[in-house]
Parts: C-alpha cells; sequence; structure tokens
C-alpha cells in the first residue's frame, strides 16, 4: 500500500546519522571519508590494534571537519577481531556527537561484521557491500537483512565468475543485481548504490585502454536504465600508473572524476589531497589525459607517457634514463646505488672512490655511510619500505667486503661503528626472519651487529654481552613460550648486575607483555621494538651520549602503561570449568553424519613435489613478513606500497623458480587418521586397531562468560563422546618444507646477500603452510574422502570454506604446545621425517606445520581465550604435572 | 488494513489517552496489584500497570470503554512496559506472553462490543509497544561510552515476544511509541518484520517518538528528519510524536515531520508540562486549543493524548476533529 503513495521526493537516497543526509540530483558529489579504514590506513590499523579508540576517534573527527559527509568504517584486518572492534568503535562513534551526526558505512568483506554494525547504529547507514560473488541465495539473504536493519546498500559490480571489467559485463551484472534487488527483495531502489569498478588507465596493456570510457559508460547506463539508484566508486585507483607523478595523477583523479560525475557518478571515495582542480589542468596535459580516458587515439598512452616526462617528477624511466645516473658524480652514484639497491656498479664506484680517499676505511665513514645515511633518512619518513632497506644492505655489505682487504692491510684500520648491538633468538625458538631484518637495518645505520642466532641459551646470550661490551641486548621469538624464556633472560641479567638496554621483538610478544611482565623484572631499560624502522630510533636514542632523559622517559612511559594495562576496562566474566563444560557445543550425535576414514593408520609422503604447492600460497602473510601490509592479490596495486610490493613479488617468484627447478628444499609430511572417542568432555582417546588407547589428547575449554545459548567450545566437542555409543575418528599431522633452508640461508648470507637469506625462510614458511592446506584438502577427498565433492579455489580455501579444521598446537583453539608431544609420539615424527621439537616445543626445521585433523561439519576454529584457576588445576591433574609446570605452559591463556 | 487506509483518507482518527493517569483514579492498594493470583508474590507488584490486565481486567476494559465513549476510534493496550526487559523490574519475565495476549483480548472485546453497537464507525485496537527501561545506542555509564546495557539481539527477542503475544490476542495494529533511542525501535520494527514474514501476515505499524526537550531532537541526539529517515526502511501506517512534550511545544517538529514523510502522521502528545507535584494540570479545553492549531494547519491524520490526558480531554478533541479534514498525503502515480 505504500509503495502507492512514496512521492517523488522519497525516490532520493536517503542515510542519517545524528541529522539527515538526502543525495538529491542538485546534492554536489558525496564524499565518504576512508581513514578509519584498517586496510588502508596503517596509522589506523595501529590505533585499533593498541585498542588506542581515543585517537582513532581523533581520526574520525579529523574527516567530519574536513568536510567528509559519510563516514566509512572497516575493521578487516587478520589479527583483529573484526565483530569486536567495529562494535566498540561504532558504539564510541555514537557518544561523539560531532562525529555521529553523520551517517556510518559498514564497510567489510565479511558479513558477520557488516551485521554487528548494523546492530550498533541508531541512523540509516550503508553496507559496503554486497555482490553475487557467491550466488543469487546469499545476495538475497544479505540484501533482506540490509533491509530489514534499515540501511541502503553498495553493491559491488562481481559475479559468481568475477569482477567486472568490460562494458557488457558491468551492465549485466548491475541489471541482474538491481532486478533482484527490486523484484524479489523489494529493496527501495534509490538506496542501492552500485561500484562498477574503477581500474587504472594508461597501464600500457591493451585489455585496459577502455578502463575509464567503460566505467564513464556503465555509470550513464546504470543512471538511464535503473531508476533512481546511485553509483559510487574509489576514484585515486584510476591513476595508479601514474604513481610518483602528482601532476599527472592529480590530473587524471579531476579530469576522471569530472567525466564521471558527468555521466552520473554521484558519490564516491575521493582523496581530497589528490585532486587537482579540473579548471586549472594545463590544457595540454589535460588533452592527453582526456585522450587517454575517452580512448580517443590508438597512441594515446604512448602520447601520455611521453607528456608526463616533461612534466615533472616523472618515473617512467626508458634504458637510456636508467643509466643516466652513471654521469652523476661519483657520490651521487654511490648514493644512487645504496638508494636503488643496484649491485652491478657498486665495486668500481667504490674502488673509485678508494683511489680518492687516502685510507680506505674513509670510503665506509665517509662515502657509504653518507649514502646509508639517506637510505635511513627515507625509511625513517615512510618513503622506502623494508625490503628496499634490505636491498640496500645487500649493496652496503658487497662494498665494505670489497673494501675489508685494505682495511686491513692497513694497520690502523678498524672501522668506527655507532655501537654494538647484540642479538638472539631465544631459547627453543627457531624463529629468526625478524630478528634478522632488524640486525640487517641496524647493519645498515652502521650499528655492528654480534648475531648469535637461534636457540640461544641464557648464559651464551650474558657471557657474550659482557665479554663483547656490546650496548643493546635484543632478544626476538615467535612462539608463546618465549615470552617466558624473556622474562627469564632479562631476571638473569639483573641477577648478573647487567645495566644494557634490552630490546624486545617478535611477532608475539607486545608492549603490555614488555611493559607488565619484562621490565619490572630489570633494573635497566627495556624497550618492545617490533618493527624494523622504529629499532633504528630506538637504538639511536638508547645510545646518544645523554640517554639519560629517553631511559627516564621510556620508563615512565612503560610504567604508566602498565598501570594502566593492569586496571583497564575491559573486565571480562568467566564461568567455572564445571558450568562451561554443562555449556559445551552440543552436536547431536544421534544423527550427526560420522565418516569412517577410507585408509586408517599412519602415512608418510617422503620427497614431495614441491611446485604443486605454488597454487596453494597465502601470499598475505609474505607481505606481513616484509613489514608490507595489506592483501593480495590487492596489496600489488595499492596505492602506497604497491610498487614495492609487486618488486618484491618478483623477486620471490624468481627465488621460487630456482628453488623448483634446483629442488632446493625437501617437502615431507605425515598423518595418520585413527578411531577416536571424546572422554570426560574434555580429553580424546585415540584407539589403536585392537581398540586399546594409543594416546590421550587434552583440549581446553573456553571460560569466558557469554551471552545465553552461546557456548563454550574445546576441541574435544568435535569429537563424538565414549558413551554415545558412536565410533569416531580423529587425525594428526606434521608436514615440513624446511629441509634445506638453513643450508641455503648460509650460502646467502656468506655470499653476503641477505635479502635473499631473509626470503628463502620467508618463502619456506609459505610452502610449509601451502603443504599443510594442500595435505589437508588431500586428506579430506581422499585419505579420509569425507567430502569427496568439495571443489575449492586457493581463495576459498584461505578463507577457510571447507568443511572440518585442521586446528594446530599453539595456536588459538589449542595453545598448548606441549600437545605437540602427544602427535610426536602417536605419529614417531621424528623418527619418520625428522622434525624435531625443541625444548620449547618450537618445530625444526622452522618451516613445519602440525595439527590435528576433525572432520565433523560442525567443527570450527575458535580462539580458546582466558582460562582460569580451575581448568589450570584441572589440566595439571589430567597432565600429570605441577600446578607450576602448567602454569608456566598456559601463562599466556591465563585469567589475571 | 484497506478499511483503515480509507477511512484515514476521509477523516482525523482519533487515539485514545493515558491508560496510567486513569489508572491512578482507583488508587490500586497492593493487594489489588497483587490480586488472587499473585498474593503469595515475595516482592512488590505495587506500580506494574500492565499486570493490572491479569489481576484487574475489569477497571482495564472499563478504561477502554470510557475512551471509546469520549469517541476514540483506537485503544491502546496495557502493554506499555510488556517485555521481558522491562518486566524483569518485577522478576516476571515468564508472563510476558500471558501478559500481552490478555491485554489485547480486553482491549479488542471491548472495541467489538463499540464496533457492533455502531458499524458505521469500526473501533480499533493499537497493540502498544514501548521503549523498555535501556538505551541500545547509549551508555548508562559516562566512563565508559562504549559500554551497552543493551544489544540488538536482545531487543529483538523481547520484541519478537510481545508482537507474537499482542497478534495472537487479536490487535488490529502495533504502536510502536515513545521512542527515545531509535536503535531500540530499529530493533523492534526489526522484530516485526520478522513475524510478518515467518506468519506470511501484513498488520499496519504505527511508530511515535519522542522528543526530550527544546532542542528538538530524541534522547539519542537525533533530528525530527533523521529520526524519520531511520525508521522509513519498514512500510508504516504512521510515523508522529508522543509524551515528553505538551501539545504547544510539539507543534514545530510535527509541521517539520509533516512536510518530509509519506506516512500518515500522528500525536499523542501530554496534557502540558507536569508541575512541581508531577501532575498535568492542562485542561482538556485549553490541550484542545493547542490541537486545533495542528488541525487548522492540516498537520495530522491521528490524534490523541499521553500522560495527563484522560477521556474528557479526548472527548474535546474528537469534537474538534471532526470539523477538520485530515491531512492530506501527495499521491503519485
Amino acid at each position: 500500500m505504500n509503495r502507492m503513495k512514496m512521492s517523488k521526493k522519497h525516490k532520493y537516497l536517503t542515510l542519517s546519522g545524528l541529522e539527515p543526509l538526502i543525495v538529491t540530483p542538485e546534492s554536489n558529489f558525496i564524499n565518504v571519508g576512508e581513514r578509519t579504514n584498517v586496510t588502508g590506513s596503517r596509522k589506523f590499523l595501529r590505533l585499533i590494534k593498541d585498542e588506542n579508540y581515543s585517537e582513532a576517534l581523533d581520526v574520525a573527527r579529523d574527516q567530519v571537519e574536513g568536510g567528509a559527509q559519510i563516514i566509512d568504517v572497516n575493521m578487516d584486518e587478520g589479527m583483529l577481531d573484526g565483530v569486536y572492534a567495529m562494535t566498540k568503535f561504532l558504539n564510541l562513534i555514537a557518544s561523539e556527537p560531532d562525529i555521529s551526526r553523520l551517517p556510518i558505512m559498514i564497510d567489510s568483506s565479511k558479513w558477520e561484521i557488516i551485521e554487528a554494525g548494523l546492530k550498533v547504529v541508531q541512523g540509516k547507514s550503508v553496507v559496503n557491500s554486497i555482490s553475487l560473488k557467491e550466488g543469487e541465495d546469499t545476495f538475497i539473504h544479505q540484501a533482506k537483512l540490509v533491509k530489514r536493519y534499515g540501511a541502503a546498500v553498495i553493491v559491488m559490480a562481481f559475479d559468481e565468475d568475477g569482477q567486472a571489467d568490460t562494458l557488457e559485463r558491468r551492465i549485466e551484472i548491475c541489471k541482474r543485481s538491481y532486478d533482484i534487488l527490486v523484484d524479489i527483495v523489494h529493496f527501495p531502489a534509490q538506496d542501492i548504490i552500485f561500484d562498477p569498478n574503477i581500474f587504472p588507465v594508461a597501464t600500457g596493456m591493451d585489455e585496459h585502454r577502455l578502463n575509464a570510457l567503460d566505467f564513464f559508460k556503465a555509470t550513464k547506463w546504470i543512471r538511464e536504465n535503473l531508476p533512481y539508484a546511485n553509483v559510487s566508486g574509489g576514484v585515486s585507483n584510476v591513476s595508479f600508473s601514474f604513481r610518483g607523478n602528482t601532476v599527472v595523477r592529480e590530473a587524471i583523479n579531476s579530469a576522471f572524476l569530472y567525466h564521471a560525475i558527468q555521466h552520473g557518478m554521484n558519490m564516491g571515495i575521493v582523496n581530497p589531497t589528490m585532486l587537482e582542480i579540473y579548471d586549472e589542468i594545463p590544457k595540454d596535459l589535460l588533452e592527453h589525459v582526456e585522450d587517454v580516458l575517452f580512448d580517443r587515439r590508438d597512441d594515446a598512452t604512448e602520447r601520455l607517457l611521453d607528456f608526463a616526462e616533461t612534466v615533472k617528477g616523472d618515473k617512467k624511466e626508458d634504458v637510456a634514463k636508467i643509466l643516466e645516473w652513471r654521469n652523476d658524480p661519483l657520490q651521487d652514484r654511490i648514493t644512487h646505488a645504496l638508494v636503488k639497491g643496484i649491485e652491478t656498479f657498486i665495486i668500481e664506484d667504490v674502488e673509485e672512490a678508494r683511489q680518492q680517499s687516502s685510507k680506505p676505511i674513509e670510503v665506509i665513514e665517509g662515502h657509504l655511510m653518507l649514502g646509508m645515511g639517506v637510505v635511513g633518512d627515507l625509511f625513517g619518513s615512510g618513503k622506502m619500505f623494508l625490503p628496499q632497506v634490505v636491498k640496500s644492505a645487500r649493496v652496503m655489505k658487497k662494498a665494505v667486503a670489497y673494501l675489508q682487504p685494505f682495511i686491513e692491510a692497513e694497520k690502523d684500520g678498524r672501522q668506527e661503528y655507532a655501537g654494538r648491538v647484540l642479538m638472539a633468538t631465544v631459547k627453543g625458538d627457531v624463529h629468526d626472519i625478524g630478528k634478522n631484518i632488524v640486525s640487517v637495518v641496524l647493519g645498515c645505520n652502521n650499528y655492528e651487529i654480534i648475531d648469535l642466532g637461534v636457540m640461544v641459551p641464557p648464559e651464551k646470550i650474558i657471557e657474550t654481552a659482557i665479554r663483547e661490551n656490546v650496548d643493546i641486548i635484543g632478544l626476538s621469538g615467535l612462539i608463546t613460550p618465549s615470552l617466558d624464556e624473556m622474562v627469564y633472560v632479562s631476571k638473569e641479567m639483573e641477577k648478573k648486575n647487567i645495566s644494557i638496554p634490552l630490546l624486545i621483538g617478535g611477532a608475539t610478544t607486545s608492549r603490555a607483555h614488555a611493559a607488565v611482565k619484562i621490565a619490572p623484572n630489570y633494573g635497566h631499560t627495556t624497550v618492545h621494538v617490533n618493527d624494523a624502522s622504529r629499532a633504528v630510533t630506538v637504538v639511536g636514542s638508547l645510545l646518544q651520549k645523554d640517554n639519560r632523559v629517553y631511559k627516564e622517559q621510556i620508563r615512565e612511559e612503560y610504567e604508566k602503561f602498565r598501570e594502566q594495562f593492569l586496571k583497564r576496562g575491559k573486565q571480562k566474566n568467566y564461568v567455572t570449568i564445571e558450568e562451561a563444560r554443562n555449556r559445551k557445543y552440543k552436536i547431536d550425535w544421534s544423527t550427526s553424519e560420522i565418516v569412517k576414514p577410507n585408509q586408517l593408520g599412519v602415512q608418510i609422503i617422503e620427497d614431495f613435489e614441491l611446485t604443486k604447492l605454488e597454487e596453494f600460497i597465502d601470499w598475505s602473510p609474505f607481505f606481513r613478513s616484509w613489514d608490507l601490509h595489506g592483501k593480495y592479490p590487492d596489496i600489488l596495486t595499492d596505492e602506497v606500497v604497491g610498487e614495492q610490493a609487486t618488486e618484491l613479488f618478483a623477486d620471490a617468484k624468481g627465488l621460487l623458480k630456482k628453488v623448483f627447478d634446483g629442488k632446493l628444499l625437501k617437502a615431507k609430511a605425515i598423518f595418520g587418521l585413527f578411531p577416536a572417542n571424546a572422554i570426560n568432555d574434555d580429553d580424546i582417546e585415540i584407539y589403536d586397531d585392537a581398540g586399546k588407547v594409543k594416546v590421550t589428547f587434552l583440549t581446553l575449554r573456553q571460560q569466558l562468560d557469554k551471552r545465553e545459548g552461546i557456548p563454550n567450545i574445546a576441541l574435544a566437542d568435535f569429537i563424538a563422546p565414549k558413551d554415545s555409543g558412536k565410533q569416531d575418528y580423529m587425525g594428526c599431522f606434521c608436514v615440513s618444507t624446511g629441509f634445506g633452508t638453513a643450508e641455503l640461508a648460509k650460502k646467502f648470507e656468506d655470499d653476503l646477500d641477505d635479502y635473499n637469506a631473509i626470503m628463502i625462510k620467508a618463502l619456506a614458511d609459505r610452502l610449509a603452510e601451502a603443504f599443510a592446506e594442500y595435505l589437508h584438502k588431500e586428506v579430506r577427498i581422499n585419505h579420509w574422502g569425507y567430502d569427496t565433492d568439495e571443489n575449492l579455489s586457493n581463495d576459498e580455501l584461505i578463507k577457510e570454506s571447507y568443511k572440518g579444521v585442521r586446528p594446530a598446537p599453539g595456536y588459538p583453539a589449542c595453545p598448548d604446545h606441549l600437545e605437540k608431544k602427544t602427535i610426536w609420539k602417536l605419529l614417531q615424527v621424528k623418527e619418520n621425517i625428522g622434525v624435531e621439537i625443541t625444548d620449547s616445543l618450537a618445530m625444526w626445521p622452522a618451516a613445519s606445520v602440525s595439527g590435528y585433523y576433525f572432520a565433523n561439519k560442525e567443527a570450527k576454529y575458535f580462539g580458546l581465550g582466558k582460562i582460569t584457576d580451575d581448568q589450570l588445576k584441572d589440566y595439571a591433574k589430567r597432565r600429570g604435572v605441577s600446578n607450576e609446570v602448567a602454569e608456566k605452559w598456559l601463562s599466556p591463556n591465563l585469567a589475571d | 488494513m484497506s478499511d483503515l487506509n480509507q477511512i484515514l483518507q476521509n477523516r482525523i482518527l482519533i487515539l485514545d489517552g493515558a491508560m496510567g493517569t486513569m489508572l491512578q483514579r482507583y488508587n490500586f492498594s497492593e493487594e489489588d496489584f497483587r490480586g488472587e493470583r499473585f498474593k503469595d508474590y515475595p516482592s512488590s507488584l505495587k506500580g506494574n500497570n500492565d499486570l493490572l490486565s491479569l489481576t484487574q481486567p475489569q477497571a482495564i476494559a472499563d478504561v477502554h470503554r470510557k475512551y471509546f465513549e469520549a469517541g476514540a476510534d483506537i485503544v491502546e493496550t496495557n502493554t506499555f512496559s510488556g517485555t521481558t526487559i522491562a518486566m524483569a523490574d518485577y522478576d516476571l519475565e515468564d508472563l510476558v506472553y500471558e501478559l500481552n495476549f490478555e491485554s489485547a483480548k480486553i482491549a479488542k472485546q471491548v472495541a467489538d462490543e463499540f464496533t457492533k453497537a455502531n458499524p458505521d464507525k469500526p473501533r480499533f485496537v493499537a497493540g502498544s509497544i514501548g521503549p523498555t527501561n535501556k538505551t541500545a545506542s547509549l551508555s548508562p555509564d559516562v566512563n565508559r561510552p562504549e559500554f551497552r546495557a543493551i544489544t540488538f539481539d536482545e531487543l529483538r527477542i523481547a520484541y519478537k515476544q510481545q508482537v507474537e503475544a499482542l497478534i495472537d490476542g487479536g490487535v488490529d495494529m502495533l504502536l510502536v511509541e515513545t521512542i527515545f533511542d531509535t536503535l531500540n525501535a530499529k530493533a523492534a520494527l526489526f522484530a516485526i518484520d520478522e513475524v510478518k514474514e515467518e506468519r506470511q501476515i501484513d498488520i499496519p505499524i504505527m511508530v511515535s517518538g519522542t522528543i526530550t526537550d527544546a532542542s528538538g531532537r530524541t534522547l539519542s541526539g537525533q533530528t525530527v528528519e533523521a529520526f524519520l529517515l531511520s525508521i522509513s526502511h519498514i512500510p508504516l501506517l504512521s510515523v508522529g510524536f508522543n509524551c515528553a512534550l505538551g501539545a504547544d511545544q510539539l507543534q514545530p517538529y510535527l509541521q517539520r515531520l509533516s512536510n518530509e514523510t509519506e506516512f500518515f502522521t500522528s500525536a499523542h502528545p501530554n496534557a502540558g508540562l507536569p508541575n512541581a507535584f508531577g501532575e498535568y494540570e492542562q485542561t482538556p479545553h485549553q490541550m484542545n486549543a493547542f490541537i486545533e492549531e495542528y488541525l487548522k494547519d492540516g498537520l495530522i491524520n491521528i490524534i490523541g493524548g499521553c500522560c495527563g490526558s484522560t477521556p474528557e480531554h479526548i472527548q474535546k478533541i474528537a469534537e474538534t476533529a471532526k470539523k477538520y479534514k485530515p491531512r492530506q498525503i501527495g499521491i503519485e502515480a
């Protein structure tokens, strides 16, 4: 009935925060603020990760003041609890009337995060986005809910076959989406906003020639043929090929925006600082730009490229141009080689410098340090990225190595360092990628590095520190037991009256851990450093002549942080372990399908063909290990780090090919599938053929007091209990691609090539994960065979869309590393494939993955969270260890 | 439903006045509130007006009857606090379905009596859905702005239960009223939409917000227009304002609402602002005079009273409303 009553007025897109936003034909282009987006802003990501919500709110407020009319909020980052972060941030925004007056754009690729956002905004927001990517059923379901929650929606031109990249596909997908929304879902047409995909122009590829024109045409078509629908897009992507040439970029952005608006685009994400005023674009430049945008000439791209050369800040070098720097003065050449990481001419340039200098040492202290100073400044100011710096270091090392014999020939030649830093991965841990990166970067900054390698016992750290009279001690580690080991080292240092500043770093370390658990033990300075660029500043400040003030600052800062941390508001309630068991995840075992594995028992794969793993690689963590943040493949075209990521990726692919061709790494795996039943709620018995218990896996149960109806899960819930009378099954595995890694890395290091030494380790890690993924798939489809008709892409594998799970001891669902011992015993891992476990239960070779297999279709990943004392004691009893031992292993998971 | 639409095109409909004000006249004691059924209940029940539908059903029916006699077309069920969330104050969560079901039945029975007696003036029952005593978009703790005492899902589940009981009890429409936090109302609308889909039914929905003070905003901070945009995603019979303000203070906001919406409009203001003793002093004559201003300007389709209004007020207003045409809604092809 009400549809009839709708007047024309209500056919405009309307949104609201505390105040209304009505998008009429008279409205100017609606600008969406995008800085509160963890995928687009590293600063915002850091603030959210650090739970620094008050500064995060400032970011939102700045955008409001900067003229944004809608605030886009995105919390899509692997390490974040997106639902928690979205809910908390939007709740906080709701308490800030100057921000919440604007409508919110709830931006996520995960539906659960979108829904969490929809549940906390009182105004009419925009969902960004939904699409036909996963088919019509999902699309309809989500659209219905968006409507019921009272939001408008952005629809991406994306369907089951992928993203629309031609005019025809854009029209086809938008039309289909529109018809479904309007006819089936009865979604108000004016609340639909299409994003028909803005892609870069002038890429030099023929298939990209129509990228802008097709967008314009699609926009016009939508506005003419899909009544009341709106069009939006992210503008700066269009000029992506001209990164570095600001003049041309801004001209392309503003010309594109101008014409897109003419064609009907009425809202979008535009960085106002990346925009020239259309009328002020020089006529000749504009003509070249518009030739490209409208594909007016066959040679439009070449002509714009040529023209761009004449406009400042040119990046498109031809071959002659590339070598032009060779005509520069000597110092400029050396600096250039260091900044660009070019090794080709460094020996001849260094030789020239040596001949000009009175002493060879002066080349290092003069020419090379001057060049590295430039590298340091660029890195410090965010203009260079980590992989570039590591390449610079490679050039530096080569140069120094060349000079070394000359220096030694001169009696008084000894290089003057800015300081001496001891670096070590602590006892029990074998992970050293991060430590090596920090070493290299510090090395570049003229610090002498004493690298003790991995699994370094505390005595050796302390003894070396005293003997070598080091200025700084850096401790690194990746697995959680290493946190305790670092605490131990700090206590030992205190006992020995050492006063050397202590740097703490590594993936599981945190400022909170350093401030709360380490700093109080050690009477001298403790600093947590988690990225390489900060390491340089911190070490620099610590080694200043008068560092008293800095040290005091650090202490004060940590004390303040510790106080705040200890009294922080996020008070959580826990239930007793008995109650948690009552609230277990309940599977109806009378109906739940249990598939008996095709092949029971243990199987070994020796010398697996590595090339099969390439397609299973999840690349995003690889970039993360190089401090480049973003999701693959988007990261390759990222505004900030895209260029670096592309280069790094090419290098990685190159090395990977060498590994494949030369069979430089060996991959081995072992896995077993066994009859199993859960007993006493939380334990899982594994049986042999005769039904005798071989081993018992102990699982831990969530104890956080949750809302009614939400279970407190333990992995044992996914296995049929013995008293159900059903025979269930379980598996476990270990894969490794690390055999050969250490030798290769050593070879690169001997060759002064830290870049590839780090690279090979990072790649081996990725291959191990890929192997685990591959093997899990094989198990699902063949060996166990419970999911015979699965057909998932790599993307879907990464998103873990498959049935069943493979949780790994030491990770959130089962943080207890001791379980690895049980796996090793059950599968005889060491004897069979040679992967060992250290005192701290790290696997060696490092590029290894082990875990369990659960096949039940209700099995899922979860985080254990914190547990309380009653479960700890119960666990100690089950494990047959003292409470103290149990506490040591589970300490990261104990509630305060 | 189409009846109601047709009638609304032709005349202004009269909504009843305050239930609470009328019940105060009975001076019910603790024993009266408890009745036979709850005489041994461990805690005090006095003040739980919704409970009177079970313990003093005759009084509730009488109040409805008085409003119909005064000329009301629509009465509201005695269910303003009929959710598990509001009833938690009395530990009576388990009673929620019965309270709503019985309240709806009482009102519907009286309405049917009147319709039967005068079929030319059909009478309707609106299921009253109050805001609960918690807010989903405001923190009760200034030191923890991210904290919420209630979540959308908790509200949605509670509202769904109330809505199902009201519909089972026979209400003709649902009235989501006294909305001071729009997110609470969105949860109620979400629940109603779910019930509509699950049961494959259509039922008219009235929405009525509350402008708390002269700032012209809801308690949760929205302007009239933002409020309207935030609740218009579900097809509504009417949208309007009630409570907190007297008829004169409400007028400018009704004017803005009327300009912006294509739904029918409603208003049920208080009988003025309360005096120092919390009593409403505006006489039927005074209140009527202010309301006549709305009617002259053609702002309103449904008019009634909230706190402090009585059958005498409603009678006066009903007489005046007869003289005016309802607000016209632009109909476009």
